[in-house]
């Protein structure tokens, strides 16, 4: 199912991120159970490698807008991580904007940003006014343009009256948006976020999405993005990467991820009143009762032939016919690559 | 390209000093709001010196001598003040920790991530904090020098001596910073360095002259010929964090030995702050190695 194109460095056009193999190996070290183990363990430690990333190709061009999913541990933080310099890799290579990222080169880190959504970068202790102003000096921004951008950037996430109130009295939400526009400030022409919507209200998170559409459209900023939201990946990307176990299980389109991945539509019916059981199941597909409607799952090869018929069925008053939500697509995904790769250890 | 070119300025030759300038500003700022906690952490500074005090004062009716190593029952008052004064420089507490906190918890990645630099950065935040203790601090410190005025030995020092005395101060910062800083950095290398910064605290308090004036080890020998004690702490950095600057006050150092103390106080600022500088340079090369 390996869907990473050798050749797409060519089809991007304007590449503004190159990783070829990249590979991150960490060393574990084992902490063994019990007092005396522990006692031994003084005196020699067991490690062992753990490869967080396994030989990742990717090339991004400029203004795209990609998703990193992935399932817990599948190394996507840290791809992210690579990508932004804080950690070397133990091979492969990348350049994101021509820069080496872990060289560190200043002329490199004014023309990013990371956005974590677990971690501050904001003094706490002070309003995020200070922040802002600490970033003009750090990145060098032009008074006038920092003035023009910093108000642009708080009216569209309507903050402007939270800048003067110091960052620990604020609630996550305000937090996170406030983070956005520190990190927004020297207009970098990447930007990663690491789940920037986690633990957020839907409004907020509602929000932060038009917002960061907006920005990434008007500036034409790359971005990638992780998340284990799928209301995120639907907003805002057109481009998905699938990791699991440091590899790249899938790269392409959001439209074609729902394509290939999905074998069936839902058909949702709604009746006057509870149908008999039988008039339903004879059609032969999986269904669920909820009293009046009932959500049936059916072939997209069949839906032509079979829907005419199922609605034919006496007493129907409402029916939607509707895509499986992304994240069922993207759990069977990871689901059905676990299994291969537990088929692929049985068999070896 | 996008915008994120044209909105950045050539680098002006004073940028870097702006720079620094803005985050003291926005440090001493965030210092100001503890500002309760710090009156109360100087006032309490004054105890520890009353204990000493009375010890001293024990110890000279015991011995019914006039002066121990060259120190006056006065002399003995003076110098006491004249370290807490020097400590108000070199001391920096709280700092080794909260750099290896930093790495700990992975708050130090902003400084990768962000064109600044840390040690910088902590410069920056450590003169503001002293800033605001002097602020805070001026008012007792100069009610204990009125008041204990007539312990100090009567000719006022000459203006070299106050100019080496205040050089000695502003070196001692440095050095004090420096040594911590440095000593912060290993957190790179182990999870905690509590332990590690109180055997360098128990140094520190025996070798800097905190507990007594190093004058006092004059006497004891070292093994090689014509060598004693103080001789080797002269060579070492710590006496520069606090004997140093109350003995060039107090007059026990002048001329060419004057010279040769600020001369070598001077090279272990550099040595530090370079140890400080590799220390960070390896230090971050391992985290992202093995951590990140």
């Amino acid at each position: 199912m390996h869907n990473t194109d050798p050749n797409a460095a060519a089809a991007v056009a304007d590449p503004v991120i190159e990783v070829e193999g990249l590979a991150k190996e960490y060393r574990v070290f084992d902490k063994p159970e019990g007092l005396a183990a522990s006692v031994r363990a003084l005196f020699h430690r067991t490690s062992r490698a753990v490869e967080a990333v396994k030989g990742v190709d990717l090339v991004v061009g400029r203004g795209e807008f990609v998703a990193l999913l992935g399932p817990n541990g599948a190394g996507k933080t840290t791809l992210l991580k690579l990508l932004s310099g804080i950690i070397t890799p133990t091979r492969g290579t990348a350049r994101v904007l021509g820069h080496v990222p872990w060289e560190r080169a200043d002329d490199f880190r004014r023309r990013f940003a990371l956005v974590m959504g677990q971690r501050n970068q904001l003094w706490w202790d002070l309003p995020a006014a200070e922040s802002f102003r600490l970033h003009q000096e750090i990145y060098r921004i032009d008074p006038a343009r920092f003035e023009k951008t910093r108000n642009a950037l708080v009216d569209m996430l309507d903050v402007r009256r939270l800048i003067l109130q110091p960052v620990r009295e604020l609630s996550l939400g305000e937090r996170m948006k406030l983070e956005l526009v520190a990190a927004l400030l020297h207009e970098p022409e990447v930007l990663f976020l690491d789940e920037p919507t986690i633990g957020l209200d839907v409004v907020a998170q509602h929000t932060i999405h038009e917002f960061l559409r907006d920005v990434q459209r008007r500036r034409r900023m790359t971005v990638v993005l992780t998340t284990h939201y799928m209301k995120d990946v639907a907003a805002l990307c057109e481009r998905v990467v699938v990791i699991t176990r440091g590899d790249v299980l899938y790269d392409g389109s959001l439209a074609e991820i729902v394509d290939r991945f999905t074998t069936h539509k839902i058909v949702t019916l709604d009746f006057d009143e509870a149908p008999e059981r039988a008039l339903i199941e004879r059609f032969g597909f999986p269904c669920e009762f909820r009293g009046p409607q009932v959500v049936l799952r059916i072939d997209r090869s069949r839906i032509a032939d079979v829907l005419p018929e199922v609605l034919a069925a006496a007493g129907i008053r409402d029916v939607s016919v509707e895509d499986v939500p992304l994240e069922e697509i993207v759990a069977e995904l990871f689901r059905s690559d676990t299994r291969a790769h537990a088929a692929a250890e049985a068999g070896s | 390209m996008s915008g994120g070119f044209e909105a950045i300025r050539p680098p002006g030759r004073l940028q870097g000093l702006r720079t620094w300038w803005t985050m003291l500003k926005i440090s001493l700022e965030e210092r100001l709001v503890y500002r309760g906690d710090f009156v109360l952490g100087t006032l309490m500074r004054f105890l520890p010196i009353v204990t000493q005090v009375f010890l001293w004062t024990a110890v000279f009716s015991a011995t019914n001598r006039g002066d121990i190593a060259g120190y006056s029952r006065n002399d003995i008052v003076a110098y006491y003040l004249l370290t807490m004064l020097t400590r108000a420089f070199s001391s920096m507490p709280g700092l080794a920790t909260s750099i290896a906190r930093s790495v700990r918890d992975g708050s130090v990645k902003k400084f990768l991530i962000q064109p600044v630099d840390y040690v910088s950065f902590l410069l920056a935040a450590r003169v503001a904090h002293k800033l605001v203790y002097y602020a805070v601090a001026v008012v007792p410190f100069g009610a204990v020098f009125l008041l204990c005025r007539g312990y100090f030995p009567p000719p006022p020092p000459d203006a070299t001596t106050i100019a080496a005395f205040l050089l000695s101060l502003a070196l001692s910062f440095l050095l004090g910073f420096f040594m911590e800083a440095t000593l912060g950095m290993l957190g790179f290398w182990f999870m905690e360095v509590s332990s590690i910064v109180f055997g360098y605290m128990l140094v520190q308090y025996l070798l800097s002259g905190h507990m007594f004036p190093i004058d006092l080890l004059a006497g004891v020998p070292t093994g090689l010929a014509g060598v004693s004690l103080a001789d080797v702490v002269h060579w070492l950095p710590f006496e520069y964090t606090a004997y140093f600057s109350a003995a060039v006050w107090l007059g026990k150092v002048q001329g060419t030995q004057l010279a040769w103390s600020l001369g070598i106080e001077a090279a272990w600022v550099v040595v530090m702050a370079v140890a400080c500088r590799v220390a960070w340079r390896r230090g971050t090369r391992r985290y992202s190695a093995f951590g990140g």
